[in-house]
């Protein structure tokens, strides 16, 4: 009996998660599938989930996934030797890189890309400062190269952090022994270093690939409107052609992508942790 | 004594200015079972690590076999450590952690495996090749990481209170174990513990170690029975540690009563230290003893009983196979060469060493 009342009291504090849930994701999530699931005229059909095999769409999908592993990979190599880097240094040092490390991620992240987009301008910062020292001007905005440059520059946080944590949590008893053992630092690095932490690279992965597949407003400021992503072709489907069906079609074909990622990761991350337990 | 291989030479070493090691030095033989004994944040494992090459000395030298090998890595020094809490490879079945050293020294596949097979064996841990480390219990992960650093047929063997985290009757066995092995693979083992019992029962020399300094190196037997100084007596085994005065050669007075000594040179009426062991005093009756006490406590402990007496306010401490009735008078002697006389501390760095502890 008690039990019981205790768990309904628990149920009770849950109440505004559930409410929550329900309103925000849940029925969300539902609308688009109705949508992507429904033809203009209120019947089920699959047209508007095959529309990615559109050129133009299909185009769009493979450059967003072109540029997001780009954008994973480039963050990955940034981050992983800084977070070697950082918890092999002094604690309180630690803190304060992380700290410089992290801040940009309390501004506001369209502000960010904005920043960005008048540093590469044609006449901006970068191409100003270029010329003055007499060198020709570079074409930086509106490439893929500026795309991946402004995600990298906005995602790169979500790579450091798990990385970070898992490198952390590495006895460091485990790299002596490795040490001890006979092995160098490359040796060490490969055998022991990169296998304990691949949790961390995993999660890392996730949350740097699955935003930047999505993304649409680095595209639409970085890429001028002249590289489309799947994230811009859905916002437009919603924000100008007003063809809801088509755009809830198109995102459900990108939520397969992302479910896909984290079946993909979850796999990894269970058996890298497989040995542990 | 055979040749020596391992010397540090004046070694010192602080960490955030606080002296951890002090010119510290040790020689270390080969083939012999060398144990650092002291209590908890002395240095021992500082020691251990500068020997490993995982620390540098901030002075001195590491001697190995002739050569200075103080700012040589680990990965080059032909010494293999046993890591306090064995840092087995959590994602490697028990044979690649076996395997990881021969690996690294690019050893042919036939010989990895009759290496793996020979060291579990040697362990007494066949068939484990497929587990993973933490499918084992704290016993066999202790075994394996021997295992590990054997197959690499080390000249030395570094072992860091390796047996501390396991239970009474585990560690005893393999205190045993441990000595079979060393016997077997004739090699050097430098081993650390705080527990005095351990050092007595394994080592050929024991270095007893406190804030840094070496207080006494020698033979279990020498330490036991001749400790240099009162923390050593009061490290090594249940002990009474009394003050007392020399009076002369082989005559000491404890608490102004007169006792028989073996012990010469430390001047007239000079204040010493005094140790003498539970099992050495000598229950009589009370016309018989050199002094006189009342029982105040009778424990038995197995082997035998624990006896507490108190003389004019001062409580010995005895080993006896005979009970005595808590309350009874009795009288105590001592055969003089069981009283072991040793030098109080002369600066007052030493005496709170000593008392520290
Ligand atoms: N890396 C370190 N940084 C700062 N202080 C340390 C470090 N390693 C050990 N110490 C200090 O040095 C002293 C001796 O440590 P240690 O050699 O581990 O002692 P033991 O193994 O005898 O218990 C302790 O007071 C400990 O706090
Ligand atoms: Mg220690």
């Amino acid at each position: 009996m008690k039990n019981n009342r205790r768990a309904n009291s628990f149920a009770l504090f849950g109440m505004p998660y559930y409410f929550w849930a329900i309103a925000f994701i849940i029925i969300p999530l539902l609308l688009v599938l109705y949508y992507g699931l429904t033809s203009e005229a209120g019947t089920i059909s699959l047209e508007n989930v095959f529309a990615i095999a559109r050129p133009a769409h299909a185009k769009a999908l493979f450059l967003s996934v072109l540029l997001s592993v780009g954008c994973t990979v480039v963050c990955l190599l940034l981050a992983y030797p800084l977070c070697l880097i950082m918890v092999n240094r002094q604690k309180a040092q630690n803190s304060f890189l992380l700290f410089m490390l992290i801040i940009p991620m309390w501004m506001n992240f369209m502000l960010r890309t904005y920043a960005w987009q008048s540093l590469l301008e044609k006449h901006g910062v970068l191409n100003t400062f270029l010329n003055t020292i007499g060198l020709p001007s570079l074409h930086l905005i509106n490439t893929p190269g500026a795309i991946i440059f402004g995600m990298v520059y906005d995602f790169l946080p979500f790579m450091i952090l798990p990385i970070y944590n898992a490198l952390q949590k590495i006895d460091p008893n485990l790299i002596h022994a490795a040490h001890d053992l006979g092995a160098g630092f490359w040796q060490t690095l490969w055998k022991v270093i990169l296998p304990l932490s691949m949790p961390g690279i995993i999660s890392g992965i996730t949350m740097v690939f699955v935003p930047g597949l999505t993304t649409f407003v680095i595209s639409a400021l970085l890429g001028g409107g002249k590289v489309l992503l799947i994230g811009n072709v859905i916002e437009q489907e919603f924000t100008q052609a007003y063809d809801w069906h088509l755009g809830s079609g198109l995102s459900l074909v990108l939520l397969l992508f992302i479910v896909i990622n984290m079946i993909l990761s979850s796999v990894f991350d269970r058996e890298g942790n497989g040995g542990l337990l | 004594m055979s040749r020596a291989l391992i010397e540090l030479q004046h070694i010192s070493k602080s960490y955030d200015g606080k002296p951890v090691l002090d010119d510290l030095e040790l020689t270390i033989h080969e083939n012999e079972f060398v144990t650092l004994l002291g209590p908890s944040g002395c240095g021992k494992t500082t020691t251990l690590r500068i020997l490993g090459g995982f620390e540098t000395p901030d002075e001195g030298h590491v001697i190995f076999d002739g050569k200075d090998i103080t700012n040589v890595p680990p990965n080059k020094r032909q010494l293999n450590m046993v890591f306090q809490n064995y840092a087995l490879f959590p994602h490697m079945t028990i044979a690649d952690n076996i395997a990881f050293g021969l690996k690294i020294k690019r050893k042919t596949d036939k010989y990895i495996q009759d290496k793996i097979s020979y060291a579990l064996n040697l362990v007494g841990l066949q068939g484990f090749e497929k587990r993973m480390p933490g499918s084992l219990s704290g016993g066999q992960q202790q075994r394996i990481a021997i295992a590990r650093a054997i197959v690499n047929e080390p000249h030395v063997l570094l072992l860091d209170e390796p047996l501390g985290a396991l239970d009474l009757k585990l560690r005893q066995d393999m205190q045993y174990e441990l000595i079979r092995l060393k016997n077997e693979l004739g090699i050097t083992f430098v081993y650390v513990t705080h527990d005095q019992q351990e050092a007595l029962t394994m080592s050929d020399t024991i270095v007893v170690m406190n804030q840094g300094y070496i207080q006494q190196m020698g033979s279990p037997e020498t330490i036991y029975n001749e400790p240099e100084n009162a923390f050593v007596a009061d490290f090594i085994g249940d002990s009474n540690l009394f003050p007392a005065t020399f009076v002369r050669d082989e005559l000491i007075e404890i608490d102004g009563r007169p006792f028989l000594c073996v012990d010469k040179g430390f001047g007239q009426n000079t204040p010493v230290d005094i140790v003498i062991r539970p099992e050495d005093v000598i229950i009589t009756t009370p016309d018989k003893g050199t002094v006189t006490g009342v029982v105040t406590d009778l424990i038995f402990q197995g082997v035998h009983y624990e006896i507490c007496i108190d003389v004019n306010g001062r409580e010995w401490v005895c080993h006896s196979t005979e009970a005595s009735l808590v309350g009874t008078m009795v009288g105590i002697a001592v055969d003089p060469f069981n009283i072991q006389v040793m030098n109080k501390p002369e600066s007052e760095d030493e005496e709170a060493a000593a008392i520290e502890k």
